[in-house]
């Protein structure tokens, strides 16, 4: 079987001492920022962006992936001991996992939640190495215009995933797609918005950008809302669930794992989504829906599986089409040009031992990652003891360090601090930064790809319409909008954040 | 009139400046044809559907209700990004040992509860922590001190 022979190809280049060990790095990573609230997977991964220059290929992506689904783990802890998210997808874990900490269940909270997160993730791994062929066969059929088509499905489902207004989650893209243009136009060679200044003529940077929006400005949130934190219970008694409770997960745990899946790989989806999404599901399903936010081990289950599962099948659009489905992905996007490797189908074949390496490598990530959160609780817990006043300081500081590596210019510090600023007043104008994000990188590929099909259909913008594949993805797109702006499904979205606030 | 939604309000205000910038950039870069799209093209495109997004908002803004902007607490973002506009001043000719100082007291000082001698022993941590890992782990070219190293 071809999958099992390409498994293989993967498993011969994850299981190097220096890959296993950046594995293990990014795990740690991951569930480090995981547990600390106040830092997310986009801001850590743009940190370690220049980081990765040393680093082989290989190595990188697996490390930086570690980071993501490490701290899908690593959120869980907080949200169910402190009542805090430590990563925003842990949000709604929060509920229940909290009360069930309270009620002295902390233990067999964190186990089904690491466990539920370890079959998910499992899931998800098989489920990205299944689909990358077929995905990537199919994306090798596709022209400019399939492409431009394919990034307006992608850009329309980030606005129709994202939470808040529609109208200003379409801004944001759309100025997104603006910011990404900044910087020397590769057809002309024309400097544009530029401003004259050299630095700007290379365009704006995706670390400077994530690190400004997504560490600095969250900093000045969460220094608005300073607040004290308390444990829940500073000994876990018993880290096992009863056999009720284990009952009760396991169903809960394959529902989770299934919707997680599936929002993973639905643009401007991810793990965030997933976990809101799968709240909803289980207190639906559920004979007992009284019980939810007193304790139920369900809402634990369900979400905690759901947002590990989509942080591994996010990578499916990513990794085969070349197209970044959130902000995470987009950073990869990053990650992989620092390492001239153009995300796309090619990757697959010109690089079997990277593609098939990572994947395989999510896997034991994923199980490093059981070993790291059960056992070793008792450490993390302790590292929720530090207090905010003296984690801010030293995130922004690995923050700086990070991104003045990038091109050992104080001009990329200077441009972060100026987003940060920016991301700041975003948040408060409640203007979401994600979608902004994802516009950011698929504004060039999205600019090439309009000239190269317009250039091909000699001016004819009815060639998006007439090639199959792109019309069907347009029909889909427009078919996402009008599902959302009829009043029922607007309902229903609103629903599934509601958890939230 | 009165601004009944100020979030959406200036939301709209910020996006239609952002479009009208960009558009006013772009008129100065060649248009091209819709064959031969020059660099002009798309931002025009982008900066005009900006705007329009940008003035939908804003009008919408009238017909809803919402909460004030919570104000900008100057204090806290002047310390933090000053702290850090600092760390990138001083980095180059002063070390990362001196700029990490600046970085931790300056942005320390934003939160309520600043303790000077807290902060100046995770300095001496921190910045001990960055010249092992980043100087002598991973090799990244920095100053350590303001006489070099």
């Amino acid at each position: 079987m071809d999958l099992l022979a390409n498994l293989s190809i993967g498993l011969v280049a994850a299981v190097t001492a220096q890959n296993l060990l950046y594995c293990l790095i990014g795990c740690v990573l991951g569930t480090l920022i995981g547990v600390l609230p106040g830092i997310g997977p986009v801001a850590t991964i743009a940190m370690l962006l220049p980081v990765t220059y040393a680093l082989p290929p290989v190595a990188a992506l697996i490390m930086l992936a570690g980071i993501y689904y490490g701290a899908q783990y690593g959120g869980s802890t907080t949200a169910i001991l402190v009542n805090l998210p430590g990563e925003a997808s842990s949000a709604v874990t929060c509920l229940d996992g909290y009360q069930m900490a309270l009620q002295g269940r902390g233990g067999a909270a964190l186990s089904v939640a690491a466990l539920g997160s370890f079959f998910a993730g499992s899931v998800g791994v098989l489920l990205l190495a299944a689909f990358a062929q077929p995905m990537t066969e199919l994306a090798l059929k596709f022209g400019p215009a399939e492409y431009f088509s394919l990034m307006i499905l992608g850009l329309i489902g980030a606005v129709v995933l994202a939470h808040g207004s529609l109208l200003k989650a379409i801004s944001m893209i759309i100025l997104g797609l603006l910011l990404g243009l900044v910087g020397t136009d590769v057809n002309s060679g024309m400097a544009r918005f530029s401003f004259g200044i050299p630095e700007l003529t290379d365009g704006l940077g995706v670390a400077q950008i994530a690190m400004g929006v997504f560490g600095f400005a969250e900093i000045l949130i969460n220094l608005e809302k300073q607040g004290t934190r308390s444990l829940a219970a500073k000994k876990l008694s018993r880290l096992w669930p009863t056999k009720e409770e284990a009952k009760l997960s396991a169903p809960a745990v394959m529902r989770g794992t299934i919707i997680g899946s599936l929002l993973g790989i639905l643009p401007g989806g991810g793990a965030l989504l997933a976990s809101f999404a799968a709240y909803g599901l289980e207190k639906k399903v559920s004979s007992t829906p009284e019980l939810f936010g007193k304790g139920a081990i369900q809402g634990v289950a369900g979400p905690e599986s759901a947002n590990n599962a989509a942080a591994q099948t996010s990578f499916i659009p990513l990794l085969t089409l070349g197209i970044p489905p959130n902000a995470v992905m987009a950073l990869m996007v990053g990650a992989m040009t620092i390492h001239n490797i153009q995300p796309g189908p090619q990757v697959m074949t010109s690089n079997p031992a990277l593609f098939w390496g990572l994947i395989v490598s999510m896997w034991i990530g994923n199980l490093m990652l059981v070993v790291l959160n059960l056992p070793l609780i008792g450490m993390w817990i302790k590292l929720l003891t530090v207090p905010y006043r003296m984690l801010y300081p030293a995130i922004l500081l690995f923050c700086c360090i990070g991104v003045y590596s990038l091109s050992n210019n104080v001009w990329d510090v200077y441009m972060t601090a100026l987003f940060g600023f920016v991301g700041y007043i975003w948040v408060k104008l409640e203007c979401e930064p994600a979608p902004l994000m994802l516009g950011f990188v698929l504004g060039p590929m999205m600019e090439e790809n309009l000239r190269r099909a317009m250039l091909l259909s000699r001016g004819d913008p009815m060639t998006f319409f007439t090639r199959p594949i792109s019309l069907g993805l347009l029909i889909a797109a427009i078919g996402l909008l009008l599902i959302v702006v009829a009043p029922v499904f607007r309902k229903k979205r609103e629903e599934v954040f509601v958890e939230e606030t | 009139m009165k601004i009944t939604h100020p979030k959406d309000f200036y939301a709209g205000l910020m996006f239609f400046g952002f479009g009208l910038a960009a558009m006013v950039l772009a008129f100065g870069y060649p248009l091209g044809t819709a064959a031969r799209m020059g660099p002009g093209y798309f931002p025009r495109v982008l900066g005009g559907l900006l705007m329009v997004m940008g003035v939908a908002l804003a009008i919408r803004s009238f017909a809803l209700t919402g909460p004030a902007v919570s104000p900008i607490a100057w204090k806290a973002v002047g310390l933090v990004l000053g702290g850090v506009s600092l760390f990138a001043a001083v980095v180059n000719t002063a070390g990362l040992v001196v700029a990490t100082t600046v970085l931790i007291i300056v942005s320390g000082l934003a939160s309520k509860e600043f303790n000077l001698k807290e902060s100046l022993i995770s300095s001496v941590i921190l910045s001990t922590a960055a010249v092992l890992l980043f100087i002598v782990g991973l090799k990244l070219q920095f100053p350590i001190f303001p006489w070099g190293m």
